[in-house]
């Protein structure tokens, strides 16, 4: 309709008419006018007309059918509270040449606007209900039939980012619109910290605590860990949890359609984890590329299943640790980056009817007998395939793993960084260092805050030094002193 | 004994054939049957129930007009060119006319564009009149009827009356040589000059593999309340305002254009199709002429149809009951929009979205290459079929003359 109006437009250009015409015979394209006595007069009154709107500036004609012909006389916009009125012209004559009488009329009407054109929040309300309901349904038709729980195994331990990592894992847990369990596992015993953590995601939590320490070398840990993800199995064992079982590790990183995606496993599914393998060093990065650009491409930062073109699992995409062959961190503060094992644990789900006693009959033939596991008979080996005997037929989530739906990241703190318990700084700072210079003589209203936030500041660097390190702080303090000697000028 | 182990095992069967058939449906949206006034008739199949006899015009009137501008083929008067190449290939064609029921004229009356790809109307009339006499004095069967059971396609803004100004369009009226043909138009406006009484009215022409490739997964919230993307003013036409749609647009704007509810705007943006799929209630007020490409889209995307055009007559009125399916806005209520979309109760929402998920109604809208059972071409052929058997008073006397050949303005009775 924007053409036709802009065709329009042209045409009349072209032709040099007006566009609602007083003239009654029809000016066509190919028409020859008739000249008969009326059009003649017509068109005579027009022209005074349009003479007379030239001078004037309006258009006469307009007017002086709406005085002579109108027989309402109301105004466009009204002020008074009440109906809304309109202005209504005499229709052009040519309408209504059928013998039945239409009620829609050809002809300039008036633009309606009620006295108060702006939303009313009931209707809001009520419409915000409407959508709501017509999402509520949308989702029973295309998602999930029966919804199960999400039972959420989550190794951790106390430390500086554990902040960090256990507020976006408690932040993606709570926004699940399915049942959630959270079960925390805690090296080193059960903690405030982390109690606090758990207590405050309003999930239904269990948290217990593992004996042992959490080691310092990034082997040793991943270890550790499978051990812990095993207690909490037992755990679901025990409490017979009907769901299913994510390992969402702490420093991972979900997306929701993971959890809208999971719902769809029988009894174990594979998932496509993307592997973020960044040590927070540029440089290092670099000559990563560097050395691989002779060589292959860069293979993708994934893990998970592989599929040939007609779906079927063929094999597992692992992440290629090649490029960082020498360069890998060993300790978890090492400067290099962090190599993820080879089948990460976060990149497999499953059924928690598989751990229960009772379902042996239920249970696939492809999948381990896993009591004995459980029963702390065994070892496990190597990672969570081996949960499996055939692992050929475990199943494929999501299109085979072509989205990627969370994100593997390991990121942590030097072993001897330390932090306030419960990132609560109750006690005076015990170290306060007079600044060098005060930067201001006159004393301001802005005075006490800036100089707590130079003590902090100061103490802070030296207690604190994990990723970023100190030389961000430092540049903070860089920008800081221009910043106040340009104050003094 | 016997006869209860065949009894168990019809009900066995039935259980099992019932729920397939529920698995099936539960796996997409449930739909609900549209039957119309003329009944479930959506899914009738056309062949057989009549014939219709192509007439072999010169190509002047079809084949080289489609070559000098092959941009006929895409834009909302297409449905013309495309019911020729259907007619032509299907199994209701017969080679012979002394069989058929119904006559099918090819003649492309849209098909000369302006630069900016706008039809010209002016020499539509001048050419269906030659078309006219051309059939009329090389076949016998125009003046045997006079062409009441011949059928046109005159899909632009104003059908038969061959103009894209209302009151112009009025003032012609219907071309006085297809007074007693059935015209098969996308103009339909209760108690109007252009809309004869037995047109068939049908949907404008929308690109169906353009549409479908613009999908998007049925999980994806509805979370747009209101919807619609097109001019309030047209300011090059009618730059006062009032004129154009009746005001009606122009009221849509001043009354909503800051109602969080109504994502309404000027814009075209690339994902205008896949916004109709985020939306509940789709606008499809009136512009120049009543109808307009937005009912289809709203109707393949599932979209509910808010339609604000007084007594307009929406395509296949009698097969798809657009009551129960769109609502319907009167052009005085329109400030008041906001409230009545809001007091619709949510079952009646609930209701029309599965009416709309009903495959044959997304078809019936649609006029697929090639022609695919249910869609519009077929509907067309439905509605010629329902006007079967043709009345008595279809055929005249001999020497009995009822159509003016001289009526008209002037210009058009040169040739063309």
């Amino acid at each position: 309709m924007k053409l036709l109006s802009a065709f329009r437009s042209s045409y009349l250009n072209r032709r040099g008419s007006t566009f609602r015409s007083l003239d009654p015979s029809s000016f066509d394209g190919a028409f020859i006018p008739k000249p008969s006595p009326s059009s003649i007069f017509w068109l005579a009154i027009h022209c005074l007309c349009c003479l007379i709107s030239l001078i004037l500036g309006f258009r006469f004609s307009h007017l002086v059918l709406f005085f002579l012909f109108s027989t309402s006389v109301t105004n466009l916009y009204t002020t008074t509270a009440g109906v809304s009125q309109l202005l209504q012209l005499k229709p052009s004559e040519k309408a209504n040449v059928t013998a039945k009488s239409s009620r829609v009329v050809v002809g300039r009407h008036g633009i309606r606007i009620r006295p108060w054109p702006h939303p009313n929040p009931i209707e809001v309300m009520r419409a915000h209900q409407l959508l709501e309901r017509v999402q509520k349904e949308q989702k029973s038709l295309y998602g999930v039939r029966r919804p199960r729980a999400v039972i959420a195994v989550t190794p951790t331990y106390v430390r500086t980012f554990q902040a960090l990592h256990l507020t976006g894992v408690m932040h993606s847990l709570m926004l699940v619109p399915y049942d959630v369990v959270w079960i925390v596992v805690e090296a080193g015993g059960k903690s405030n910290e982390t109690a606090s953590f758990v207590g405050k995601s309003r999930l239904k939590t269990i948290h217990v605590g593992f004996d042992q320490k959490m080691p310092n070398t990034w082997e040793d840990r991943g270890k550790l860990e499978s051990k812990m993800r095993i207690q909490a199995l037992r755990i679901v064992r025990e409490e017979k949890l009907d769901g299913i079982v994510v390992f969402v590790d702490d420093s991972n990183m979900h997306s929701m359609e993971l959890f809208d995606e999971i719902q769809n496993v029988r009894w174990f599914g594979a998932l496509s984890v993307g592997i973020l393998a960044h040590s927070g060093n540029a440089d290092e990065l670099s000559s990563v590329l560097k050395t691989n650009q002779e060589g292959k491409p860069l293979s993708m930062p994934i893990q998970g299943p592989s599929c040939d073109s007609s779906g079927k699992l063929v094999g597992w995409h692992v992440f290629n640790t090649q490029p960082y062959a020498t360069k890998t961190a060993v300790y978890v503060d090492d400067k290099a980056a962090v190599m993820p094992s080879k089948m990460e644990w976060s990149g497999f789900v499953l059924n928690s009817r598989l751990l229960w006693k009772e379902s042996a009959v239920d249970r696939p033939a492809w999948v381990k007998d896993v009591n004995n596991l459980l029963d702390g008979n065994e070892e496990i080996e190597d990672g969570p395939l081996s949960l499996v005997k055939d692992p050929s037929m475990v199943e494929t989530l999501e299109s085979c793993g072509r989205n990627v739906l969370l994100w593997w990241l390991r990121v942590e703190a030097r072993a001897d960084s330390k932090f306030p318990p419960g990132w609560i700084i109750k006690s005076p700072l015990d170290i306060t260092v007079p600044s060098e210079r005060t930067p201001w003589l006159d004393s301001s209203s802005k005075l006490p805050v800036v100089t707590k936030e130079e003590k902090n500041n100061q103490p802070a660097t030296e207690k604190r030094s994990g990723k970023p390190r100190g030389s961000k702080s430092k540049n903070n303090r860089g920008t800081q002193e221009p910043k106040t000697t340009r104050s003094r000028k | 004994m016997k006869l209860t182990s065949w009894v168990l095992i019809f009900l066995a069967c039935n259980l099992a054939f019932s729920t397939i058939s529920a698995f099936r449906l539960s796996r997409s949206q449930p739909t609900e049957r549209i039957s119309g006034s003329a009944g479930d008739v959506l899914d009738d199949n056309p062949v057989g129930r009549l014939k219709v006899f192509v007439y072999e015009l010169p190509s002047k009137y079809n084949k080289k007009i489609l070559q000098k501008d092959p941009r006929c083929l895409t834009h909302m008067f297409a449905a013309e060119i495309y019911m020729q190449r259907f007619l032509l290939s299907s199994p209701v064609r017969t080679l012979n006319p002394e069989e058929a029921d119904w006559f099918y004229v090819p003649v492309y009356t849209t098909c000369d564009l302006t630069p900016n790809g706008l039809p010209l109307p002016f020499k539509s009339p001048r050419m269906m009149r030659s078309a006219i006499q051309l059939i009329a004095s090389n076949w016998p069967y125009w003046n045997r009827t006079e062409g009441a059971d011949h059928f046109f396609v005159v899909p632009h803004d104003f059908g038969a009356c061959f103009h894209y100004q209302e009151e112009k369009a009025i003032g012609r009226g219907i071309l006085p040589l297809l007074q007693r043909a059935t015209l098969v138009q996308t103009f339909g406006q209760r108690n109007h000059v252009c809309l004869k009484e037995g047109s068939i009215t049908v949907p404008p022409y929308a690109p169906p593999q353009k549409m479908q490739s613009h999908l998007i997964p049925g999980k994806t919230p509805r979370s747009i309340f209101v919807y619609f993307r097109g001019l309030f003013y047209d300011v090059g036409n009618d730059p006062e305002g009032g004129y154009y749609a009746r005001g009606a647009r122009a009221a849509v704007w001043e009354n909503f254009k800051d109602n969080p509810l109504f994502d309404i705007s000027t814009e075209h943006p690339t994902t205008y199709y896949e916004d109709m799929q985020r939306a509940i209630f789709c606008l499809c007020p009136l512009g120049w002429a009543p109808w307009s490409p937005r009912l289809v889209e709203a109707v393949i995307f599932g979209c509910i149809p808010v339609i604000i055009a007084d007594d307009i007559v929406l395509p296949f009125a009698d097969a798809i009951p657009w009551e129960d399916i769109g609502v319907f806005v009167d052009e005085k209520d329109v400030p008041y929009l906001d409230t009545i979309l809001t007091s619709i109760p949510p079952e009646v929402i609930l209701r029309k979205q599965r009416l709309l998920a009903n495959p044959s109604m997304k078809q019936a809208m649609l006029f697929p290459q090639p022609a695919q059972p249910g869609d519009a071409f077929h509907q067309v052929l439905n509605g010629l079929a329902r006007k079967l058997p043709h009345d008595r008073s279809v055929y005249l006397r001999p020497g009995e003359k009822l159509l003016n050949w001289t009526a008209g303005p002037v210009a058009d009775l040169k040739p063309w």
